[in-house]
This record gives C-alpha cells, structure tokens and sequence, in this order.
C-alpha cells in the first residue's frame, strides 16, 4: 500500500473521497446484512479515513505483522462496518465479502472478530475496554521500542463512543494512561451526541469531554470531526511530553445522508433498500464523490 | 505446614523472567499481599500497578499480551474474577490472549476478611468460559508448576492461589500437566477427588477411613478445566463411590465437573463436600474450614454416606 506507508502528501480531496466511498461501503453492507449500526459507522467515517488513508498511520496493509506498526483499535466495536469498509479500501478484504455482513459463518460478525480478519488487532463489542487495552499494548510498545531503541515507538490509536465514556473503566484507563505518560496512544472520541435511548446529554451527560481528559493529565484537543485538515493536523501533531492525546472530535451521527444525521434512531437499525438507494445517492451526489 | 500457594506466584514470575521469559504483571493495590510485589522488586519495570481498579488491570494485560508478553494478574481472586468477568470473557477469552489470570486469596481460608473477600464462585465463573483452562494447586510446589505450566502454554489460564500456608503435598521434581490429575493414594471402596487446600483435608480423611476399615483412593484433580475425566471414570469403575471436595460453592465447580463426568461416563453415588451455596463469614481458616464442613472429618462422614449406601 504505497497511500498508507507514511511517507506521501496529504490530499484532503483524496481523504474525503475515500471517506464518501466508505460511507457507500457502510450503507449497502448494512441494507444487505438487514441490521447493525449505521449511525455511528457514519459519524466515524471521516476519522477512520484520515487515520488510514491521509495517512497518520505508520501501517503497512502487505506487512501487516510489521512489530513497528502503528496499532488501530475500533473501541465502540457496533461501529464494525466503518472498520469493514476501511479494510476493503486498505484491499485487505474483497468489496464482495461486504454483502456478508452479519451473516452465519462470515468473517464479518455483527462486532469485529480479530481472530478471523486480516488487520484487525483485537476483538470488541463490549464498549468501555479499548482504552485499557489500547494502553496496555501502548505500554508494552514503549517497553520494547522506546527509551533508547534505535527502532521508531510505535503508536496506538483507538476510537471510543460517546456514549461509551458512561462506562466507569474509561476513567480506570484515562487515569493509568496519564500516570503511565503514554505519549504513544492517541483517544479518538466520537462525540456524536446521541446514544441508543437518545441524546447523550440526557441519557447521562457527559458534559466537556475534553476538560474531562484534560483534569486527568491528557492532552485534550477538541476538533471538527468531519473536517479531515482538521482531524490531520490535530493527529499528526508532535506530542506533549509525558501526556497521552485525545481527540474529541465532534461529529454527527449519520454524518452524510440528511435522513440519518442526528437521528438517534438510526443508531441501531439497517435502512431498506429504498432508503439505501436514496443515501448513496446523496452521497454520489456530495462535492467530496470520486469514483474508484 | 508448607508455604501458602501464593507465595509461588513473585517466586515463579522471577524465575520465568531469569529463565528469558517476556513475562509480565499487571497487579491492582494488592502487590504485597499476592506477591507480585517480590517480582516488582526484582524487575521493576516488569510490574504494573494499576491501582484499586480491576476491570482496568485485566485489559491492561489483554493490551500488553498484544506486544507480545506473557501477562499474569494479581488482585484477590473475588476481585480478579468476578468484578473483571465481561473483560476476561469479552477481551482475554473471545481473543485468545495470552493472559494468566493469578489472583491469591480463593475460599474460605482467607479468614477473617470475611465473606466480602472469601471468593467461592470462582471455578465455576472461569470453568464455563471457553478456552479457559482452570488449575487449583494444592501446595506451594504444585503452584509453581501450575504457573509454570500457564506461563508456557499460549491462552487464557486461571489459576486459583490461596492466602494460607498449604500443607506441603509434593517433592520437588513432580510433574504437572494441563488435563492431568494425581492419583496421591490408591484405594477400593470410595474415591475422593479433591482440589486445593481440600487435597490435605481428603488425605487426613483418607487415613481416618482406613482405621474405619474403609479403603479410600484420593486423587488431585488440580486441572479442573480440562479435567482428567479418565483418571476420575477409571477411580470410579473400581469403587462406585465418589466425593468431591473443594473449598468452592458445591454448584459449579469441582463437584460439578465431576458430576458431569460421571453422569456420562460412569453413574455412581456421589458427594459433594464444599461450602453449600453460601457466602463465608469471619473467623479463622481452620474455625471456618470446620464450621462449613469442609475439614477431614466432614469428608470421611461424606464418604461413608455415599459409601454404606453403595
């Protein structure tokens, strides 16, 4: 993968296209699979395009058990079409395979199975842990690859929900990371402001994320996270010394088809196909669309 | 009386990491009392304190054991287990991971911490969770195999460590594998099939029995998941009768297993002996030992029951 070795210029225009592609991928494996989470595999689709395809990250799809990689972990795991159709773009899984979504005995299950596909580091689903680990294999990488090795430290960068820092071991793991100074694990929060009962500001609030982080010792960055200039540059910033980063980045469930976005009633249900037609269009339609 | 079944736990950690080993811990406010803190005094960058927070210390481990190191955890075993399940069941098990769960202070031998801290669902919590391998040691020595045995296999182990010095039950150069279990004493009229501290108490009762004229064979099933089905079935066949003892709640543990076990394999009376689906109290380990019927004595009633009948 010569786009996702590090090393060539940022094109916002190619980022979001591949963004808008991924966001077709999501629709029409979630209308084939006739459940899933649209909502917050949409949100997250600018995020997860910047990370793979801009590329922030050091990751090698022909190398994939390259140990100075960079480490990407889906923590919100329901968001597992998002990682499906980055991993077809990344040409780690075929277009058609899509269409399986959910299906018995695909390797596409209803939350990301590490054991059965390529490029995937760990399983999740049960929200609230990818922080943990995500710090642990931070801590782990700084013991082999940093103070003094001559190899680069590798980095990890996870992507949480909302919803999911109403988990208390979010906070477990926020407060290790900032004790443990992981400079190498960047946070991600989908700050997307609904959760499956509805607004996560009345479910339970949550109120400043990022001030939050910050009182736990983290760098805390709030940005536009459907504006990959924006997304990059807060991603491929230099470190704090001695602090973990987090990103909150502030998006929109359903980001990209007018019917979805904001809803939370699309968190947890596939469109008809009907609606699927209508949304691709949409998107077809939107300034970012280039075809393959 | 030998060492407690914890002390192995820093002892073998030492030794995995002099022998080459990338061998860690991830342990939560509870170094001291696990252990773990004697490997940290040794290795120091190898010990991860996490603090009182449990969840965070096994998923830890899952993230470290995904750099590639072997990973045990500390913590109290009603700690370890219970309040961490979803991050051992979801993170550690469905992925496989090369993490060793090795929480101290199971069953009611922790004394007078009291029922709070006296963990006594633990076998069953870890047995029906797949991949999961299940080892309860007897002594000090059988620990340390057992470690050893859980650091060098790949996957998910739970390895139930208590808090009291264990009666010393084997030499040095004993051998210990996983689905294996020890014939200690041969016998003809009932079998006693014991795991833990519970080992020492089916031995006590074992001689007492002989001096009743009762000729009971008492077996180690220290690897309760996979368990030595062919060892307990071949036991069984011979003597008609069983007990099971464990310092354990008599639903889902060792006598469920074997229970199991027979009822396929080999019908026959059988006795559970272990803490009869309640919570521990205070008190000392040899006045609770007694007051839940868990002593030698509580055993060889047990095996005359099932053993006059038969």
């Amino acid at each position: 993968m010569s786009d996702s070795a590090g090393f060539s210029a940022f094109d916002a225009p190619a980022v979001r296209a591949r963004a808008a592609r991924m966001r077709v991928a999501i629709l029409k494996m979630l209308t084939a699979a006739g459940s899933g989470h649209p909502g917050g595999s949409l949100s997250a689709a600018d995020m997860l395009a910047t990370l793979f395809f801009a590329p922030v990250l050091e990751f090698d799809a022909s190398r994939l058990e390259w140990p100075e990689r960079d480490r990407f972990i889906l923590s919100k795991g329901h968001a597992a079409p998002v990682l499906y159709a980055t991993l077809a773009e990344l040409g780690l899984i075929e277009a058609d395979e899509l269409a399986t979504l959910r299906r018995l005995g695909s390797r596409l299950q209803g939350h990301p199975d590490a054991s059965q596909l390529p490029g995937v580091e760990v399983s999740t689903g049960s929200l609230g842990q990818g922080l943990s680990i995500s710090a642990g294999l931070a801590l782990g990488l700084r013991l082999d690859f940093g103070l003094g090795a001559t190899a680069r430290l590798p980095r990890v960068f996870t992507v949480l929900g909302d919803g999911e820092l109403q988990e208390g071991q979010v906070w477990e793991a926020a407060q290790f990371a900032a004790n443990y100074q992981l400079e190498n694990l960047c946070a991600l929060i989908d700050r997307n402001m609904l959760q499956i009962d509805g607004p996560t500001e009345e479910v339970m609030a949550l109120g400043d994320v990022a001030a939050k982080f910050a009182s736990f010792g983290w760098e805390a960055v709030d940005v536009d996270g459907h504006d990959v200039e924006a997304l990059y540059g807060a991603l491929s910033a230099p470190p704090v010394a001695g602090k973990p980063r987090v990103i909150v980045a502030h998006t929109h469930k359903g980001e990209g088809v007018s019917f979805m976005r904001d809803q939370a009633g699309w968190h947890g249900i596939a469109p008809t196909e009907e609606q699927c037609a209508q949304a691709c269009a949409e998107i077809c339609s939107c300034a970012d669309w280039r075809d393959e | 009386m030998g060492k407690a079944t914890r002390a192995a736990l820093g002892e073998t950690l030492i030794e995995l990491a002099d022998s080459g080993l990338d061998v860690m811990a991830v342990d939560a406010d509870l170094a001291g009392s696990t252990t773990t803190a004697k490997f940290g005094a040794v290795y120091p960058q190898r010990l991860v304190e996490v603090g009182v927070a449990e969840q965070n210390m096994v998923a830890v481990a899952a993230g470290l054991s995904l750099a590639g190191k072997v990973v045990f955890t500390g913590s109290f075993a009603v700690f370890g287990t219970g309040r961490a399940y979803d991050q051992i069941r979801n993170t550690v098990c469905y992925n496989d991971l090369n993490v060793k769960l090795a929480p101290t202070h199971a069953g009611v031998t922790v004394g007078p911490d009291g029922g709070s801290h006296q963990m006594l669902e633990d076998i069953a919590l870890m047995r029906v969770l797949p991949r999961m391998r299940v080892l309860v040691p007897a002594d000090w020595r059988a620990a340390k195999a057992a470690l050893r045995l859980a650091a060098e296999t790949p996957g998910p182990f739970y390895i139930r460590l208590g808090r009291v010095e264990a009666p010393k039950i084997y030499g040095a150069d004993e051998r210990f594998e996983a689905g294996g279990a020890k014939v200690l004493r041969p016998g003809s009229d009932v079998t006693l099939v014991a795991c833990g501290v519970e080992v020492n108490a089916a031995l006590e009762a074992a001689h007492a029995l002989s001096e009743q004229g009762v000729s009971a064979e008492v077996i180690d099933a220290f690897s309760i998941k996979p368990l030595d089905v062919a060892t307990i079935l071949e036991s069984a066949a011979k003597t008609k009768a069983v007990v099971t003892c464990e310092e354990h709640n008599i639903i889902g543990g060792l006598g469920s297993a074997v229970a199991e076990a027979l009822s396929e394999g080999q019908p026959c009376r059988l006795a559970r002996v272990g803490v009869k689906d309640c919570f521990g109290q205070s008190g000392s380990p040899d006045e609770l030992l007694r007051y839940f019927e868990l002593d030698g004595p509580a055993i060889v009633k047990a095996a005359l029951c099932v053993q006059t009948v038969s």
